[in-house]
């Protein structure tokens, strides 16, 4: 068991280095421009230029650079932005955290319980009407761009049918810390948690329902309709349990993927100060330093989260160890 | 429906080999995967069309700016660009649901519809473009370690591990950014930063640990299999292996691939060109219309909601005959792409 966590573990520390070491070499290496012109952004003077070479040691070998940048980023933490000068990147992008997890947790705990209620709910109805419309939904969901089904869920929310009982009690788009109010803060979140969670929703529901299905044909359903349950018992007690094995590790998967700056897209469109929403900013303005950061501050997030998942499951199935 | 199939069944009947034939049958048979491979079809002469729609029906330049234009409705002349209704700035004209600015205008006074035809025409082809690179690539890195084995092997399997590992949207971010901001440069290999090529390689490479670790799983298990150690002990060379038994196996996993492919590569690069760090000005695509109309959400809603709707339906569409081919040339259903956004 020890020795199944010290080599996840391990693999873990390989698979954060390689990973350094690609985004650095993007950054610092692709061919075709001077890479102090690159991370100065657009525009920049020779005396910025010149700055940038001395603070990112360019004219030194890479590996001299690729150790100097990890020091930037996660020993001192004073990698600054030129295109914003003085602004300390990793602060920020810390700061921005609380939002996006707020943003991420919510709409797991949605997309969980409906892809849960659908998965079932089709599974049960196999091949009938409804089972046909809840996959077809569910396809359709996962079919759409999530930052058009934001800007839809605005455009209904904030504009179309603001003035309605319905949506009047939406707050303007925007993001209130729990620290400052619970009530505002789940209001200012309950569209951008539904809207994020609909592609989810479609994706798990569809896994889900074809993995009950194929449960179903195998032998413990057999016996345990031999033994004379209900087809109820038989998907809630037996199919189910084995079918969430899948959807255990995609969701591990699919959490620190969004957690780690997935979800830049919806923040972006529904106005939530997020990792994401800053990588944007820093996009339009090409500052390639506060990118980078929060590149490699997201990857370091998802391995560990994904490194996390796969020892807890190690911890609960036997078989995977 | 009856045509489509026919003809579809009159091509099926060509290729001689046993399991292609078969599978082609029951894909024609599939009604669904028909009628999306037509809507499909249909999306695509529509946007071939895209220049004679803007030069006979539309009479506009969809990428040139026309904020002092004048159009004709109902005999009376209408600008193009309004004064907007709250006195600040101009409001482009609504849809008219004529030939001309039939979905409206967008903030340039460029007409909609016809820019919707040309960046269909962008956005068809980077989603194809992408998954030709990417299912070429991952075939020849999944049967390359998993045929070769021992310490390739390990490298190429490594290597797809760390990609894996690697948020795809942050991995096309990194790239994107860093070649749009000033191109790309491999000795006598020039890419302008505007280049529509760097969203469809970009797309094309992030994806390939998706297809490729299927692919040298498949290929493992293959090169174990009862008829390859039959065709070894009779001496078959290794080449004649690779071609006869593992290449055609793998190539029924890349076509099952293809369409769930295109479907993911189509919303990618929406959302890059949504980031405007896919197409770019002038040249336009779905994604880079939602973003035009991003600003002109609560006034033209149409010129974000147009784009949306023709994404949406076309990775259904695309979606529907995934699952059709799937059906019919990977019965067992062991493949399955997991889509993430």
């Amino acid at each position: 068991m020890i020795l199944v966590m010290v080599r996840r573990l391990g693999e873990m520390v390989f698979v954060l280095v390689s990973i350094s070491v690609l985004v650095f070499l993007i950054f610092f290496a692709t061919p075709g421009a001077d890479p102090a012109a690159r991370l100065a952004g657009r525009g920049a003077t020779p005396a910025t230029l010149a700055a940038v070479r001395h603070s990112f040691g360019l004219d030194k070998p890479l590996p001299v650079q690729y150790v100097l940048m990890m020091k930037h980023l996660f020993v001192t933490q004073d990698l600054t932005s030129f295109v914003n000068p003085g602004e300390k990147v990793v602060p920020a992008v810390l700061q921005a955290v609380p939002v996006t997890l707020s943003l991420v947790f919510g709409a797991a705990i949605i997309w969980v319980i409906a892809a849960l209620v659908v998965g079932v709910l089709a599974a049960w109805a196999r091949d009938t009407v409804l089972d046909r419309l809840l996959m077809l939904f569910s396809l359709i969901g996962v079919s759409m761009p999530v930052f058009w089904l934001a800007e839809v869920a605005n455009l209904i929310t904030q504009a179309r049918y603001h003035d309605t009982w319905l949506f009047s009690w939406v707050p303007a788009l925007g993001y209130v810390p729990l620290s400052v109010s619970v009530v505002g803060w789940f209001k200012s979140l309950v569209i951008p948690w539904t809207v994020l969670a609909v592609t989810y929703i479609g994706l798990y529901g569809r896994v889900l329902r074809s993995n009950l299905v194929e449960a179903m044909n195998e032998d413990y359903i057999r016996t345990a309709r031999a033994k004379g349950l209900s087809e109820r018992q038989i998907i809630l007690r037996h199919a189910l349990r084995m079918s969430l094995i899948t959807l255990v590790s995609m969701f591990g998967l699919d959490f620190g993927l969004l957690a780690g700056g997935g979800a830049l897209l919806i923040e972006v469109v529904s106005g939530l100060p997020g990792v994401g929403e800053l990588t944007y900013q820093a996009l339009q303005n090409l500052d390639l330093p506060f990118i980078m950061a929060a590149v490699l501050y997201g990857a370091v997030f998802i391995v560990v989260a994904n490194t996390v998942v796969d020892m807890l499951y190690a911890v609960i199935d036997p078989r995977a160890r | 429906m009856s045509l489509t199939s026919e003809d579809g069944a009159r091509v099926a009947a060509e290729p001689a080999s046993g399991p292609w034939r078969a599978a082609l049958r029951k894909l024609v048979q599939n009604r669904t995967a028909m009628a999306a491979a037509l809507v499909l079809v249909l999306v695509v002469l529509a946007c071939i069309a895209a220049p004679l729609y803007a030069k006979y029906v539309a009479h506009t330049d969809p990428f040139g700016s026309n904020l002092d234009g004048q159009i004709t409705i109902g005999g009376k002349s209408v600008p193009v660009m309004q004064p907007s209704p709250t006195g600040l700035g101009m409001t482009p004209i609504g849809p008219t649901w004529r030939a001309q600015y039939f979905l409206g205008a967008d903030n340039q006074g460029r007409d909609v519809a016809a820019r919707m035809l040309y960046g269909g025409r962008n956005s068809l082809l980077i989603a194809t473009g992408s998954t030709l690179i990417c299912l070429a690539l991952a075939g020849l890195v999944g049967v390359v370690a998993g045929f070769s084995g021992g310490i390739v092997d390990t490298v190429l399997a490594r290597a797809l591990d760390v990609l894996w590992a690697f948020p795809v949207y942050m991995l096309a971010i990194s790239l994107s950014v860093v070649l749009i901001s000033h191109g790309l440069k491999l000795g006598p290999f020039t890419l302008q930063a505007d280049s529509l090529l760097i969203p469809v390689i970009i797309i094309g490479v992030v994806y390939v640990p998706y297809v490729a670790r299927p692919i040298r799983g498949q290929v493992i298990s293959l090169a174990r299999s009862d008829f390859v150690l039959a065709s070894r002990c009779l001496g078959v060379a290794r080449r004649r292996i690779l071609l006869r038994d593992i290449v055609p196996n793998v190539t029924t996993t890349l076509i099952v691939f293809a369409p769930l492919m295109m479907a993911l590569n189509m919303l990618t690069e929406a959302a890059l060109s949504f980031l405007s760090i896919g197409v770019q000005p002038p040249a336009a695509s779905w994604g880079t219309i939602i973003l035009d109309g991003e600003g002109l959400l609560y006034t033209r809603p149409m010129v974000a909601l147009a784009p949306g709707i023709a994404i949406m339906i076309t990775v259904v569409m695309l979606n529907f005959l995934g699952d059709g081919v799937r059906e019919a040339f990977d019965p067992r259903a062991k493949l399955r792409v997991k889509s993430d956004r």
